[in-house]
C-alpha cells in the first residue's frame, strides 16, 4: 500500500481546497501577528514543495502581492482617516479641517500606536485569507475541480470549462490582431484605432465559438441518452420544486413574522426534494469520466491537515482566548501560547506527506 | 456505408442550390477524396454526413442521408458521434479541452465508455497515431501536424465506422502532411474505417485514394475512379498535367507509376536544353539587408542570426517546418515584430526603428491571417482607407486591387469574398503604400489551384516591376512556379540558400512531382512543355 502512496500524482482538487478552507478559518479566528505569519508561512513552503509548473501555480505570486497590499492599505487608511484612539501617540501630523457637513470624518492629525496595530492586525487577517486561497488555487487544477462536479452539472461545467480557455484566446487574437494593425500604419488613438482591433477581434471570435460548437455537436456533447421525455419532466418538476421550497424555507427562517412551521420543516423538505431531482437528474446523464480524481489516502492526510488546524484554533479560542486576540488597550508584545501554535503546524504535514505532483518535462527516463 | 440518395441543399435565402440532386453511395472501408474550387459545396457535403448540414447550418435539405441505416433527418448530429468522426478545418478551433489526453477522451466521455475502456483506447490511439510523447502538453503549444493528428484521434477514440476530414493537411509542411495521410491510409487498411475528405492539394492525396468525387460548381458531382475523374477534371494535380502532356492513358496517379512511364520523355529532354532559369540574386546591390537577424520568445530562439539580402526584381520563397522560424524572421524583417538582435537596412533606414506609418512604405508585408488586417463592411471602405493610411491619391487601390483580381464588387463585404479575393483586396491594400520590398507569410493557404495560379501570376508581376518578394510557403509546387531562390530554414538558421531548381530538385522532401519524375533539372509542368515544343 506505501510503495505506491509517494508516487508522482496529481491530488484530488477538492484535498487541497480543504485544507485551505482550514488554514483560512482558522486565520480568521485570531489576529496574533506571530500566528498570522506562520499560516502564511506554511501555506508559502507547501505550495512551494507541492505545486506544479501549470500557468495557475505560478499565479501564486500574485496572491502574495495582493496580501502586501491589503496590509499596506489597512495601515495607510488608519493614519488618513482617524488614527488616534488610544492613548499613546507616535505621530501628529497636522489635522485637515473638514466642512460642518462631513463630521465624523477626520483626516490625518494624530496617530496612535493602538489604532496602526489594529489596522495591521485586521489586514494581516485577512490577507492571511487571501494567501490560503491562493495557495488552494496553485495547488488544485481549477479545471479538474470543474471536472469533479456531480453528474447533473456536468454541461454546466463544460460551458465555464470553454468559457475559462476563450479569454487566452482572446487576448492572443487582440494580439494579433495589433501587430496586424502595424502592418497597415495603424497606430492612431481614439475610436477608429479602437475599431480596428476590435471588429477583427470579434469576428474572429464568433468564427471560432461556431467552429467550436459545431465540433462539439459533432462530438456529441448534450446526447440525450437513454431518458424518457416522462422521466425529464418529473426530473426536472423535482428540482424546481425542491427550490422553490427552499427559498420560501430560507425566507421564513430569516423573517420572524412568518408562521414557524413555513421555516424549518420547508427548508428540509425542499432541500431533499431539491437532491432527489438532482440525483435522478445525474443518473440520466449517461456519461463516463476518464481518469477521475480519486480519494485516496493522501487526499485524506491533506485535508485532515486542515481540518485539523482550524479545529485546534476552535478549541484554543474557548480555552485561552486572550492570546488569541493580542489586547489593543493596553499595548505590549503578542504573546504565542503552545496549543495554536503546534495546530498550526500540522498545516505543513502535506508538505511533507503528499505525493509529488507530475511535472510536465520529466527528466530523461532511461530505455 | 454512407448513403446519398436524391440530395439537394439550398442555404436559406440562395436561390440555387449548393447541391443538386446529388446521389451516391460510399462503401465500407473506401477512401475517398471530394475535390473542386473554393466553394463549390465540398464542405457541405462534408457536413451532410452527420447532420451538421442541415441541423447546424440552417438551410433547406431534399432527399435522404443515410450513414449505416440510420438517416441524417432523424437524428442530431450528436447522434451520430460514435458512427461519424469529424475534423474540421482547423484542428486547434475544435478543441474541447486543454491537453491532449483529455482532448483524446472528451468523445468517450460523451458517449459514456467505461473508463478502464477509455484508459486502453486512449493508450491505443496515442500509439497508433505517434503522439504517445505529446500525452501531457498543452494543445496549443502543438505544431500544425500534431494538432491535426491530435483531431484526428480525438474522434478515433469513439472508433466511428466512417471519418469525415475537411482539408487535413492544408495547412502542414510536405512531412506534417505525408504522417496525417499515412495514419489515414492505415485506418482504411487495418481498421476498414471509411474515410472521406476534402482537400485542394491533390498532388499529395492522390497516390491514397480509392476514389475521386469532383464537384464542378454546378451542384452536379462526378464520381468515379481517380485516374478517370481526373482526366476530365479543369484542376489537376502536376502529375496528371504531365500525363495528360504526354498523352498517356490511364493517367498515373502515383509518381512510382509515372517514373515507369517517363523513359520517353527523359529521353527527349535529355537531348534538349535545360530551362532556362533567372538568375537567383542580381548585380545591383539589394534592396533589403538584414544581417544576424535574433528573435527570442523567452528561452525559445525562434530566429539564430539569419543574414538575408532581397534585390529587386526577385521572389524569394522562405521554407522550412512548422516552427523553423519563417514567420518569425518575416515579422523581424518587417520591423513590426520582435527583434533582440541583428541589423536591417533598405535604403539606409531601419523598419524596426521607425513608426509602423514609414516601415510599411519600405517592408509591406502580409500576414498569415490576412483577414486581420481588414475591419470595415465593405471592400470600396476598405480601399479608401487604404488610400488614407497611404497619402496615396484616392483611388489608388481599387486601381491596383482591379489589377490583382478584376470584378471584385465594391459593396461586397470582404468577409464575404473568396479566399482568393480576400488575399487580393489585403495585397491591394499593402501596395498602396508602394513599399519596395514585399513580404507573403503563407499566401497559398486555402486557396484552390486556380487562385494560386492567379497568386503566381500577381506575384510575378510585382517583381517584374522592380520590387523584391518574399514569400514564406510550404507548398513546393507553388515555389517551383514563381520563386527565382529558395532559402530553407531550420531551428531558425538557414540550412540551404540557393536557385530553386537546385534546392528543390536535389531534396527528396522539398521536391516536387516533376522532378521527382524526370529529375531533378525539371520542376514543373510548363518547363518540360516547353523544351519539348522546342526539340520537335
Amino acid at each position: 500500500m506505501f510503495g505506491t502512496y509517494f508516487l508522482p500524482r496529481d491530488l484530488h482538487p477538492a484535498a487541497w481546497w480543504v485544507w485551505a478552507l482550514g488554514l483560512a478559518t482558522a486565520a480568521s479566528r485570531t489576529t496574533n501577528p506571530w500566528l498570522l505569519g506562520l499560516i502564511i508561512a506554511v501555506a508559502c513552503l507547501v505550495v512551494v514543495a507541492r505545486r506544479g509548473e501549470a500557468p495557475w501555480a505560478l499565479a501564486f505570486r500574485l496572491y502574495l502581492v495582493l496580501a502586501g497590499f491589503i496590509v499596506t492599505m489597512r495601515v495607510v487608511f488608519r493614519v488618513i482617516f482617524g488614527g488616534a484612539e488610544g492613548s499613546t501617540i507616535i505621530l501628529r501630523l497636522p489635522e485637515i479641517p473638514l466642512p460642518a457637513w462631513a463630521a465624523g470624518i477626520r483626516l490625518f492629525g494624530a496617530v496612535s500606536a493602538e489604532s496602526v496595530l489594529g489596522g495591521f492586525y485586521d489586514g494581516l487577517r485577512l490577507a492571511t485569507m487571501v494567501v490560503c486561497l491562493g495557495a488552494a488555487n496553485a495547488l488544485a487544477n481549477p479545471k479538474r475541480l470543474l471536472k469533479a462536479m456531480p453528474a447533473a452539472l456536468y454541461e454546466v461545467g463544460t460551458a465555464v470549462t470553454v468559457a475559462l480557455s476563450v479569454f487566452p484566446q482572446l487576448a492572443e487574437s487582440v494580439q494579433r490582431v495589433r501587430q496586424a494593425r502595424k502592418l497597415r500604419g495603424g497606430t492612431g488613438k481614439g475610436v477608429r484605432a479602437l475599431r480596428g482591433i476590435v471588429i477583427p477581434v470579434l469576428a474572429d471570435a464568433l468564427d471560432r465559438s461556431l467552429l467550436l460548437a459545431a465540433s462539439m455537436d459533432s462530438r456529441g456533447y448534450g446526447r440525450a441518452g437513454v431518458a424518457t421525455t416522462r422521466a425529464r419532466a418529473a426530473t426536472g418538476a423535482l428540482m424546481v420544486v425542491g427550490l422553490l421550497g427552499v427559498c420560501v424555507g430560507v425566507y421564513a427562517t430569516l423573517d420572524g413574522s412568518t408562521p414557524r412551521y413555513l421555516a424549518t420543516p420547508v427548508l428540509v423538505a425542499g432541500l431533499a426534494v431539491a437532491v432527489a431531482g438532482f440525483r435522478a437528474a445525474g443518473r440520466r446523464v449517461h456519461r463516463s469520466r476518464y481518469r477521475p480524481d480519486r480519494w485516496q489516502l493522501a487526499e485524506v492526510v491533506v485535508a485532515a491537515s486542515g481540518v485539523a488546524v482550524a479545529v485546534v484554533m476552535f478549541g484554543t479560542s474557548r480555552v485561552d482566548p486572550t492570546n488569541l486576540n493580542p489586547s489593543l488597550i493596553t499595548l505590549s508584545w503578542p504573546l504565542l501560547s503552545w496549543p495554536p501554535l503546534l495546530g498550526v503546524l500540522a498545516g505543513v504535514v502535506p508538505a511533507l506527506l503528499a505525493p509529488p505532483p507530475v511535472l510536465a518535462t520529466p527528466e530523461e527516463v532511461p530505455a | 456505408m454512407i448513403t446519398l440518395d436524391h440530395v439537394s441543399f439550398w442555404y436559406r435565402g440562395a436561390g440555387e442550390p449548393v447541391l443538386a440532386d446529388v446521389t451516391l453511395t460510399i462503401g465500407e472501408g473506401e477512401l475517398v477524396v471530394l475535390a473542386g474550387r473554393t466553394g463549390v459545396g465540398k464542405s457541405t457535403l462534408l457536413g451532410t454526413v452527420n447532420g451538421l448540414v442541415p441541423h447546424f447550418t440552417g438551410g433547406h435539405l431534399a432527399g435522404t442521408v443515410t450513414v449505416d441505416g440510420v438517416s441524417t433527418r432523424s437524428r442530431p448530429p450528436r447522434e451520430f458521434a460514435h458512427l461519424v468522426g469529424m475534423v474540421g478545418q482547423d484542428p486547434l478551433a475544435g478543441f474541447v479541452t486543454d491537453t491532449v489526453e483529455d482532448e483524446l477522451a472528451y468523445g468517450m466521455e460523451q458517449l459514456g465508455v467505461a473508463p478502464q475502456v477509455m484508459r486502453r483506447r486512449v493508450e491505443e490511439t496515442l500509439d497508433l497515431l505517434g503522439i504517445a510523447e505529446l500525452r501531457r502538453r498543452p494543445l496549443r503549444t502543438l505544431s500544425g501536424g500534431q494538432q491535426q493528428r491530435v483531431a484526428v484521434g480525438a474522434v478515433l477514440t469513439m472508433h466511428p465506422r466512417v471519418l469525415v476530414l475537411d482539408e487535413p493537411t492544408s495547412a502542414l509542411d510536405p512531412t506534417a502532411a505525408e504522417d496525417v495521410l499515412a495514419t489515414l491510409a492505415r485506418l482504411v487498411h487495418d481498421l476498414g474505417t471509411t474515410v472521406v475528405m476534402a482537400e485542394h492539394r491533390l498532388e499529395r492525396v492522390v497516390p491514397f485514394a480509392d476514389r475521386f468525387i469532383y464537384l464542378p460548381g454546378d451542384g452536379s458531382v462526378r464520381d468515379g475512379e481517380p485516374a478517370a475523374v481526373l482526366a476530365g477534371m479543369p484542376i489537376a494535380p502536376p502529375i496528371v498535367e504531365l500525363g495528360r502532356l504526354a498523352g498517356w492513358s490511364p493517367l498515373p496517379l502515383s509518381v512510382r507509376d509515372a517514373r515507369r512511364r517517363a523513359e520517353a520523355i527523359r529521353a527527349d529532354l535529355a537531348a534538349a536544353p535545360a530551362p532556362a532559369r533567372p538568375a537567383p540574386t542580381s548585380p545591383e546591390p539589394p534592396l533589403l539587408t538584414a544581417e544576424r537577424v535574433v528573435v527570442r520568445y523567452g528561452t525559445t530562439v525562434a530566429v539564430r542570426g539569419v543574414d538575408l539580402d532581397l534585390h529587386a526584381g526577385k521572389v524569394v520563397a522562405i521554407m522550412g517546418r512548422n516552427g523553423s522560424g519563417k514567420s518569425s524572421l518575416l515579422w523581424a524583417v518587417q520591423g513590426s515584430g520582435p527583434r533582440q538582435g541583428g541589423t536591417v537596412d533598405v535604403a539606409g533606414d531601419d523598419p524596426g526603428a521607425l513608426p509602423s506609418a514609414r516601415a510599411r512604405k519600405l517592408v509591406g508585408m502580409v500576414p498569415q491571417t490576412a483577414g486581420d488586417l481588414l475591419y470595415l463592411e465593405s471592400v470600396e471602405g476598405e480601399c479608401a482607407a487604404a488610400d488614407r493610411e497611404s497619402d496615396a491619391t484616392p483611388g489608388t487601390c481599387r486601381f491596383l486591387l482591379d489589377s490583382l483580381a478584376p470584378g471584385v464588387d465594391p459593396d461586397q463585404h470582404p468577409r464575404d469574398l473568396s479566399e482568393g479575393q480576400r488575399l487580393a483586396l489585403v495585397l491591394a491594400v499593402q501596395l498602396t503604400a508602394a513599399p519596395p520590398v514585399l513580404l507573403l507569410d503563407e499566401p497559398t493557404r486555402g486557396l484552390d489551384y486556380t487562385a494560386k495560379a492567379a497568386l503566381a501570376r500577381q506575384v510575378g508581376h510585382l517583381a517584374k516591376r522592380g520590387r523584391a518578394v518574399v514569400v514564406a510557403t510550404h507548398d513546393v509546387e507553388f515555389v517551383a512556379s514563381v520563386a527565382d531562390r529558395v532559402v530553407v530554414l531550420a531551428e531558425g538558421e538557414i540550412v540551404s540558400d540557393g536557385p530553386t531548381a537546385e534546392v528543390l530538385g536535389g531534396s527528396p522532401a522539398f521536391a516536387t512531382q516533376v522532378a521527382k519524375i524526370i529529375g531533378p533539372d525539371w520542376l514543373t509542368v510548363s518547363e518540360v512543355d516547353d523544351a519539348l515544343k522546342a526539340a520537335r
